[in-house]
């Protein structure tokens, strides 16, 4: 095969996201970096492609929550068709996908990805700290992790055709709905594997992470701890909703700072900000500034801006998780798993109902009405908000593509989560230990294990590490491994 | 005999290749028993420790240190697959081959409507940044390739089907279901 190209050597090894710290004379940490490497063009290459497409299209920047890509630009097409008010069965086949969705991407992140680092040790044995360590040592968490994430994905499969890029929604619906035979598979199921089960794996994660909780109370409460704003949507009662609402925020305090916004207005209140060293943009809030008005999005903050859990089982887990903070905003970076959880527990409720509910056979998948130019649309994704802006013009063309995703939004409470650790871990050492690196990443993935979608990068976070000296002299790099 | 030894890597890819793999579900538990991982996504090993028997590709090659990864996958792997369309063909992030990636950056930091106050007019070009290429490139125009599994993303079944047989040494049985492209 003929090699078409020619770059000059890199001396980086891998890793799409990576990770910078400087030190002055003192060997203290100065300042510190989370880079994101890879760039896509989304925004451009799709305009001139018909509006039909964009719900296949872009999902295709992540493969590890394709259905939020697809529902949000999905939803942004309903506005665009006049159909912003989908019929029941319309309405309640996305949901179930997304709460398959939420359902299958959580307990991947926390089993597969997180579960490790409480399991071994955040300087635990590298070689084992994996989910196949957890596969070969604690193998009744595992199975639980590999059929909570199995269930997830057939959910999928059922409501948009295809467990990873389906095929389901289209503007002003859902192309199909769900048969009698298809719900049995999961009410009914089989022993050890129908939705009664998901709620009690859910309930006994949600046990085992507290159990570890109260062994673990300064880990789990110190670590990357950081005030900031929060932001989600919520549905119009306050409720936790992760379809569909009005964006609120609160401030570490929790003073509402954005309250009832139509997210059609968004750009009214959230702006980005472009730094020279990272294809991630950094979002905030208008009214605040570049400075001030960073926020942080996804289980916890959600958590934060809701006023209560519309399911029973979870709302009274999310009764102890408030109280933990006397009610008041929850902003320690490790908590994030335990709202995750909460959340699992929630989405295995609600498609407990969705699939009880007799609308689901309906036939009237899809709405029409009188179209528009323009339109966007917001949905929670599993690791936060997410944006997605179009315009078309008069032959249906894209004209004009804006997204901003979940782990850009937490672009900024990650690199302040990096700073704190490294600061905590590093300052004053001559030496980077694997173990010090580990803690950097535990950081980054309470938030997000993978910067998929962010840059349309993707990789589980292979982190290199760069560590300089006052005079900007490289003193150590390392793969954290 | 030691187990054979299985990598993976995502270039430019969206993970979707990476959880196809993980929906073999159940029959991860029974993986670990057959292969042993070496460098992947999924575990904490970041460089390759030792020769591999079989590497697993996603993604096609949108920046330098693409390149370097597949050439590096290339070099420690005895039999390389591509796994999925990106791998491929380049996929969906080859849509950008016919636009001039000056256009692409600039859509993205300077016309968005959400960047509202880039009044230096700042696009990422820091020295940690890899270089992006003019195109994205099909891994095989890169290095060579021993086989493909197509598919956006391929299913599971076909990437389960594929392994086993090639640790078996035995021909794969590929029915039309498991190779159909969606
Ligand atoms: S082939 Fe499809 S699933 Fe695989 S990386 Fe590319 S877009 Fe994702």
């Amino acid at each position: 095969m003929g090699k078409k190209i020619t770059i000059e050597p890199v001396t980086r090894v891998e890793g799409h996201g990576k990770v910078t710290i400087h030190l002055d004379d003192n060997g203290n940490v100065t300042e510190t970096r989370l880079h994101i490497v890879e760039f896509r063009g989304f925004e451009r290459f799709v305009q001139g492609r018909p509006y039909w497409e964009m719900p296949v299209l872009v999902q295709r920047l992540c493969g590890i929550c394709p259905v939020s890509h697809h529902l949000a630009a999905a939803k942004a097409l309903d506005v665009i068709v006049g159909a912003p008010q989908l019929s029941a069965v319309g309405e309640k086949m996305r949901r179930l996908m997304h709460y398959g969705q939420i359902f299958q991407s959580h307990a991947l992140h926390f089993f597969h990805l997180a579960s490790p680092d409480l399991l071994f040790g955040i300087g635990g044995d590298p070689l084992k700290r994996n989910v196949i360590g957890v596969a070969l040592e604690h193998k009744d968490l595992a199975t639980m992790g590999v059929l909570m994430r199995k269930f997830g994905q057939e959910i999928i499969q059922v409501t948009a055709g295809k467990k990873i890029h389906g095929t389901g929604a289209i503007p002003g619906g859902i192309n199909k709905n769900l048969s009698i035979e298809e719900r049995d598979r999961f009410l009914v199921g089989k022993p050890g594997y129908n939705i009664d089960q998901m709620i009690e794996w859910s309930q006994a994660a949600l046990e085992f992470f507290k159990s570890y909780h109260a062994e673990h109370r300064a880990f789990i409460d110190h670590f990357a701890e950081f005030p900031s704003s929060h932001l989600s949507l919520v549905r119009e009662d306050g409720a936790l909703d992760l379809y569909h609402g009005v964006l609120r925020a609160v401030d570490a305090n929790g003073k509402r700072i954005l309250d009832d916004v139509d997210y059609q207005n968004y750009l009214d209140y959230i702006s980005e900000e472009v730094r020279s060293w990272s294809y991630m943009k950094f979002p905030y809030l208008r009214e605040f500034g570049k400075k001030e008005g960073w926020y942080r999005v996804g289980p916890l903050a959600r958590l934060n801006t809701c006023d209560f859990i519309p399911t029973p089982l979870a709302q009274q887990e999310f009764e102890t998780f408030r109280a933990y903070t006397h009610g008041k905003p929850n902003n320690m970076s490790m908590h994030m798993h335990w709202a995750r959880l909460i959340e699992t527990l929630h989405a295995a409720e609600v498609m407990r109902d969705l699939l009880n509910d007799p609308d689901l056979q309906n036939e009237d998948l899809v709405v029409k009405g009188k179209k528009t130019n323009e339109g966007v649309g917001l949905i929670e994704a599993p690791r936060g908000t997410l944006f997605h802006h179009y315009k078309i013009n008069e032959n249906d063309q894209i004209e004009m593509a804006n997204l901003i995703v979940s782990t850009t939004n937490n672009n900024q409470p990650m690199n302040v989560a990096v700073e704190q650790v490294a600061k905590e871990m590093i300052s004053g050492q001559k030496e980077v230990t694997e173990g010090m690196l580990n803690a950097v990443e535990v950081a980054i993935r309470a938030y997000d294990p993978c910067l998929s979608c962010a840059t349309h990068a993707m990789g589980q976070m292979p982190l290199e590490i760069s560590l300089y000296d006052a005079n900007d002299q490289l003193i150590d790099r390392k793969m954290s491994h | 005999m030691s187990k054979p030894v299985v990598a993976t890597t995502s270039l430019a890819g969206c993970f979707g290749c990476h959880m196809s793999i993980l929906d073999i579900d159940e029959r991860i538990l029974d993986l670990i028993e057959l292969v042993e991982f070496d460098k992947s996504p999924i575990n904490d090993i970041k460089t390759f420790s030792r020769e591999c028997d079989i590497g697993l590709i996603e993604g096609g090659c949108c920046n330098s240190e693409n390149v370097e990864v597949l050439r590096d996958f290339r070099k420690h792997c005895k039999t390389l697959i591509l796994v999925g369309e990106c791998a491929i063909m380049g996929g969906l992030p080859a849509l950008r081959n016919n636009i001039p990636i000056k256009e692409c950056l600039e859509e993205a930091y300077l016309n968005s409507p959400s960047v509202t106050e880039n009044e230096e007019r700042i696009i990422p070009n820091d020295d940690e940044l890899p270089i992006i290429l003019n195109k994205v490139y099909p891994c095989q125009e890169i290095v060579k390739i021993d086989y493909y599994l197509p598919g956006c993303p391929p299913r599971a079944d076909l990437i389960w089907e594929t392994l086993v047989a090639l640790i078996e040494g035995r021909k794969p049985k590929l029915d039309y279901e498991l190779i159909k492209y969606d």
